[in-house]
């Protein structure tokens, strides 16, 4: 298997999934010759040209508009939005038509649509290019939101959001871009609404998605020094949640503590918490926890963002206490 | 330009008469009978719909605003479907989903509407586009009051269908006002159609209570955007004879003005000019009169008779299991 970074991996969703069905276009701001600010899509408009690879104005509300206009005609539009912090412009367009199409039609209509989004705290971006909006989304009957923590995973999920025949908002964290990890090179998708299990353990559930994985597997790594195996879950789709994965996970260790680097409040954690007591209320040998961010806006200072972001100190501390160790 | 048989003119008189009555129809029943919709009628706006989307293919598509109802009677949607809807019936449009006045049916080339004013604009952007792209010679017709042009949606969307040259054209029915605001101060320009210079595309005024010449100007820009000559922006002065929903607190417009745009009735301006250059009987169409009153009264009946959606298809149908477009 070949090693390469999550940027190229998709990338490599894209042209793929272009080169299968003429129906793949990619809309957004400076995705042609110049391939999108983080250079995601470098190199596709070389290859495709300005048809299927259609630069725009700055206009979110209405890229995304149009990309629904066409998505129900039958084409398969991915959107860039240049960062997820766009989202709230392009949110009357997904939360009340993207989403509602469906339904409205009663079943005889779909939305062929897939907005990526780079998102995520830590590159010094300020509060306006950092956020993580996830759970907005996962209120809104009729949206599916994924997040992949790996470049392999980037691209099978990509890969299956693009197939979706459901308008999908795929979030792929900036600081996760650059790493390099071995990704099949067969075709292949990554089905929506599994879960992965990244580390076994006995312990503890670690539940985690997107930059939070892998400070999960380091943190687990800690705690096994401490006599603590936890269990890390990797959620890859946020919506719909693989419920089933998360609970026979807490059924084997009693234990379940959810991060995410989203603000806590109102993070999918409470809705994975919700379900976790209710499915496994009996096999819980202590209070679910959860490590998230808080409720401020991302601050620009390494100081201020290094202290906002969950990080793998807290996971370790957090669980910790759970033991009482 | 086709010129109209008569066997057009009394379609279209015939569209315009089912449109009125219908609407006279839905505002009665939620008056006075158990009508679940809370009815946005465009009586008096008639000649807008119904001029705009006669001279449409069958493949053309639209996209209505919530005061668009003749459009829906043109594309083929039935008055028992239509009305059905309106009663909230399982048989109406997506079977109790959706409300009529924003029905979709992709069989019959009408997306669904938006309740955010002029929210689906930028749709018809995108489903020109998807023309444009596939080399198809399909228009899409996109409908809005005077209040959307005051959305960034419109502005955005214009924009992206100017400088792509899309085969779009934007249909604004102004009434002259925004539930209660008059264009005369959320608008610092006479004609909306002004602000089409703004995006480098054509813009035209057009009198929107002459279904003939809404008809005609329409017609060339379609026939400009089959031609890959870019969007138009078709503005059509107009009136709303009643509020803006059946439930509207107050009407403050002045009586005056109500009533001389009642004088300008697009329906019976209609009606006389077919007799008058002695296309129509008079005979004739009280016949076409009839013939509605008895459609809607069996479109009425039939919304009554028909059951509610049963409770439990609440729980479908909000993913699509497969791909299903237009």
């Amino acid at each position: 298997m070949k090693k390469i970074t999550m940027r190229e991996a998709i990338r490599e969703a894209l042209m793929e999934e272009m080169e299968i069905d003429a129906d793949v276009i990619l809309i957004g701001e400076d995705i042609g010759s110049y391939g999108g600010t983080l250079q995601v899509t470098a190199g596709i408009w070389d290859k495709f040209g300005s048809e299927r690879v259609i630069d725009t104005p700055i206009s979110e509300a209405a890229i995304t508009g149009a990309a629904i206009g066409a998505a129900m005609m039958g084409m398969k539009p991915v959107v860039e939005l240049m960062f997820s912090d766009f989202l709230p412009i392009a949110a009357d367009q997904l939360v009340n038509n993207a989403a509602k199409m469906c339904y409205a039609y009663d079943g005889d209509m779909s939305v062929p649509l897939v907005i990526r989004a780079p998102f995520g705290a830590g590159s010094r971006s300020g509060m306006h290019h950092s956020q993580n909006l996830e759970a907005w989304f996962t209120n809104v009957p009729g949206i599916k939101v994924l997040m992949p923590a790996t470049a392999a995973d980037a691209k099978g999920l990509l890969k299956a959001a693009i197939r979706e025949p459901n308008p999908v908002i795929f979030l792929e964290h900036k600081l996760l871009y650059g790493v390099r990890e071995e990704v099949p090179e067969e075709d292949f998708v990554i089905p929506i609404g599994k879960a992965t299990i990244r580390r076994e353990g006995k312990d503890l559930t670690i539940v985690s998605c997107g930059a939070m994985v892998n400070k999960s597997l380091r943190a687990a790594e800690e705690l096994a020094k401490l006599g603590i195996d936890a269990e890390v879950v990797d959620l890859r789709s946020i919506k719909p949640l693989d419920t089933q994965t998360i609970v026979e996970s807490v059924i084997k260790t009693s234990r379940l503590l959810i991060t995410h680097e989203a603000p806590m409040i109102g993070g999918i954690g409470g809705e994975i918490a919700a379900v976790v007591s209710k499915e496994a209320f009996g096999y819980l040998d202590a209070p679910i926890e959860r490590v998230g961010a808080q409720d401020t806006p991302v601050p620009f200072s390494p100081t201020l963002e290094d202290f906002y972001i969950p990080s793998e100190q807290r996971i370790i501390q957090t669980a910790r206490e759970m033991f009482g160790k | 330009m086709k010129k109209l048989a008569k066997a057009d003119h009394l379609e279209m008189y015939r569209l315009l008469f089912l449109t009125r009555h219908t609407e006279e129809r839905m505002v009665e029943y939620h008056h006075h009978s158990p009508l679940t919709e809370l009815p946005h009628v465009s009586i008096g706006q008639e000649a807008i719909s119904v001029g705009a989307c006669y001279n449409l293919r069958a493949d053309d598509l639209i996209l209505p605003s919530l005061r668009t109802r003749g459009a829906f009677m043109v594309k083929g949607i039935s008055s028992r479907q239509m009305m059905a809807g309106a009663f909230a019936k399982v048989t109406g449009s997506g079977r109790g989903k959706n409300t009529s006045h924003h029905l979709g049916d992709r069989k019959k080339g009408v997306i669904a509407g938006s309740g955010i004013v002029g929210g689906h604009i930028p749709l018809g952007v995108g489903t020109a586009l998807a023309a444009k792209l596939r080399k198809q010679d399909y228009v899409s017709v996109v409908f809005f009051g005077d209040g959307a042009t005051n959305r960034g949606d419109f502005h955005e969307a214009l924009n992206l269908a100017a400088i792509w040259k899309l085969p779009v054209v934007f249909v604004c029915e102004n009434n002259l006002y925004a539930i209660s605001t008059p264009a005369s101060y959320h608008v610092a320009i006479k004609d909306i159609a002004d602000r089409a210079a703004a995006y480098g595309m054509t813009g035209v005024v057009v009198d929107g209570n002459d279904v003939l010449a809404v008809y005609n100007e329409s017609q060339k820009a379609y026939d400009r955007a089959r031609k890959g000559e870019g969007p138009t922006l078709l503005e059509c002065k107009t009136y709303r004879w009643r509020g803006h929903s059946e439930r509207d607190p107050r009407d403050d417009r002045p009586k005056e003005e109500i009533e001389a745009w009642k004088a300008r009735c697009p329906v019976k301006h209609y009606r006389e000019y077919l007799i008058s250059q002695g296309i129509a009987t008079e005979e004739e169409l009280e016949a076409l009169d009839e013939s509605v009153k008895e459609e809607v009264k069996d479109a009425i009946k039939f919304a009554e008779d028909s059951p509610y959606p049963p409770a439990e298809e609440a729980l479908l149908h909000t993913y699509a299991a497969k791909k299903d477009v237009m």
